[in-house]
């Protein structure tokens, strides 16, 4: 069933924490809330689960209005980032806790915890409490929790952050593969891009309380709306650099401190524009030890190795640009260098706004 | 190990061993030595009896009411008291208006001395200008009372000691993650699911802690009682470590005193015991 979001809001005191005027998550999707800290994402993960009440608005799971309905009649589980599982009871406790409030009958409670247990390979770890559970198995044990109640909805709250970075690599693969085998909707909140990019099939970008743009993890990364979404993405992240557009002999071309681009694609009435934010990701940027005429002239000012790959950092004409270039190249400091930038490759975005410019730019999805 | 780190490592804890020693191992030895003698300084009696003070005890029909007494108001006011502090904490853990103005203002019975409170509650309890039989519109003798006297005592410590219990149970409360009940209350628990199955269990380290302070507490209940009654009427309020007090002082039995003194200290330790052996399981469970 779809959850339906219609006008939502929500204030404390004067400060808007989340509006949402219009918003579906589709039924079975891996649906993802991403932002910085603070742009309202968990909040809104909250008012999904009743744990918060919207000050305005509507949710609507299928033809069922979530709205003002107690967080346990809303047929959603949550796993919380702290896993908060009950220290004083047992895995097989913890398991249980939400079956027997719901008044199931020994067999089936046994049965259904029993199940869970296997799918998430708990059966060693029923006994032990979860003092007694290493970081990577209480993640495990707060699944289970939200498994067992056989929810509509699963949230789940920024639930690898606490994680080193090995065991999170590895629950994500597990998270993915049991949205796959249950086929139930995940709503998955994380301020970690790559988290998101990597597990979900679609993923709203959220900025103080508002989604900045809402579409495939694809779309975000080679359409981003504003600079905001085009820099939130991609490690190391985009280049933006301030371009004054004119028109020249062979169409436009973008000045970029001293340096010349010609973007003779460009449709002419994106001059009305004159300054503009240009866009250039790492890896498009082309770094050459072949002079060539529209070829710029740089100078690496540092190498970073990050085994097959190098992050370079260039210098040019007034500016600075981030590349990232296979290590076998063997880019050395002070070497001397040439770099293309593709015309096909550039993001154009509003100095003021940040919203992106050009024939192309698609409105806030949704 | 090198002798002189080992001279070096008992040299340092010397000095505070010694502090420690002075001033808590002796006096329960010399204690315990006493109440093995029959030691009456104004007839200049001092003799080895071997265990007839202990046969004494035995028989001394007033140490058993006194033991009686002390377990009444022990149980009666520690009950009384954590039901009180538990539902004062609970309340004081809400958000509201005031709370902090609230929270001081519920401590401040536990700053007043206690004999200060004891004098104060003395008055309260006075059968011809008392406030409560002012109020109450009749005219008991609450001290002199041998059914009242024991409960008006029991009433005033509760009033004295409730903030001790708030204040811990409060602290304890506080360190609940507020995550576990977001968890229960998603897993389907009502308000009173959530004091059961979250509140209770976790805060259960804490109410033992406060059981085995309060306990102890009231078992060597002296200051309140002797302020009030002195042990009367007819020693109806008499508690161990009153009738102690009036043998070692009063009639300088310091013998068969200190025998009691012994009765009174193996009483209260068997019950630290007892709830220093559920603590520690308490708290082993905690995560």
């Amino acid at each position: 069933m779809d959850l339906r979001f219609e006008n939502v809001s929500k204030r404390f005191g004067e400060r808007l924490a989340v509006e949402i005027p219009q918003l579906t998550i589709r039924r079975g999707e891996f649906f993802t809330f991403v932002g910085p800290s603070g742009c309202g994402k968990s909040t809104t993960l909250n008012l999904i689960a009743g744990l918060e009440e919207p000050s305005s608005g509507t949710l609507q799971l299928g033809d069922r209005r979530l709205t003002h309905l107690p967080p346990h009649q809303r047929d959603v589980a949550f796993v919380f980032q702290s896993y908060a599982l009950y220290p004083h009871r047992t895995v097989f406790g913890n398991l249980s806790f939400p079956l027997e409030l719901a008044g199931l009958s020994r067999e089936s409670i046994r049965e259904r915890v029993r199940q869970a247990a296997e799918l998430l390979g708990l059966d060693p770890l029923l006994e032990k409490y979860p003092r007694q559970l290493s970081g990577g198995e209480r993640q495990r044990v707060a699944v289970g929790r939200a498994i067992v109640r056989q929810p509509q909805l699963f949230l789940f709250d920024e639930p690898l952050s606490n994680l080193d970075a090995p065991l999170r690599a590895q629950m994500r693969k597990e998270l993915r593969h049991l949205h796959q085998r249950l086929g139930t909707t995940f709503i998955y909140v994380t301020h970690d891009q790559e988290e998101a990019l990597s597990l979900s099939d679609r993923i709203a970008v959220m900025r103080k309380g508002r989604i900045q743009q809402c579409g495939l993890p694809r779309e975000l990364y080679e359409r981003p709306v504003n600079a905001f979404v085009a820099s939130f993405f991609g490690s190391p992240s985009i280049n933006l650099l301030p371009a004054a557009l004119a028109a020249g002999p062979d169409g436009i071309a973008a000045r970029i401190g001293e340096l010349q681009l010609s973007l003779a694609g460009l449709d002419a009435k994106i001059l009305e524009a004159g300054v503009v934010t240009l866009g250039i990701r790492p890896e498009h940027v082309r770094v050459s030890r072949e002079p060539l005429p529209e070829r710029w002239p740089a100078e690496i000012s540092l190498v970073e190795l990050h085994g097959g790959q190098t992050i370079l950092e260039l210098q040019l004409g007034g500016f600075s640009l981030t590349a990232v270039e296979r290590a076998e190249a063997r880019y050395r400091e002070g070497e001397k260098v040439w770099v293309v930038i593709p015309e096909e490759r550039v993001h154009l975005f509003d100095p003021s706004t940040g919203n992106r410019l050009g024939a192309d730019s698609p409105g806030p999805t949704s | 190990m090198l002798w002189r780190e080992r001279i070096g490592r008992y040299g340092y804890l010397a000095p505070a061993a010694l502090f420690a020693a002075s001033i808590a191992l002796v006096p329960i030895l010399v204690t315990f030595w006493l109440s093995f003698h029959r030691q009456m300084p104004i007839f200049g009696i001092s003799r080895f009896v071997g265990l007839e003070n202990y046969r004494f005890l035995l028989e001394d029909a007033r140490f058993w009411n006194a033991l009686g007494n002390t377990a009444y108001f022990a149980a009666f006011s520690v009950v009384l008291e954590l039901g009180l502090g538990l539902t004062f904490a609970l309340l004081l853990n809400r958000q509201f208006r005031g709370r902090a103005v609230a929270r001081a203002l519920v401590l401040i019975p536990w700053a007043v001395p206690n004999v200060v409170a004891a004098r104060f509650w003395e008055w309260v309890y006075n059968a011809d200008f008392g406030v409560l039989n002012y109020l109450l519109g009749i005219k008991i003798n609450w001290l002199g009372d041998p059914l009242w006297a024991l409960h008006a005592a029991i009433l005033a410590d509760v009033w004295k000691t409730t903030p001790f219990v708030v204040l811990l149970l409060l602290a304890g409360l506080q360190v609940i993650p507020e995550e576990l009940y977001q968890a229960a209350r998603i897993d389907g628990a009502n308000a009173w699911q959530l004091f059961r199955h979250i509140t209770l269990p976790l805060l259960k380290p804490v109410i033992l802690l406060v059981l085995l302070f309060r306990t102890m507490d009231a078992a060597r209940i002296f200051d309140l009682i002797f302020v009030l009654t002195g042990g009367g009427p007819a020693n109806e309020t008499e508690t161990l470590v009153v009738y102690a007090y009036k043998l070692l002082y009063r009639t300088l039995q310091f013998g068969y005193g200190s025998t009691l003194s012994v009765a009174a200290f193996l009483f209260i330790l068997a019950l630290s015991l007892a709830y220093l052996h559920q603590l520690r399981r308490a708290w082993e469970l905690r995560g």
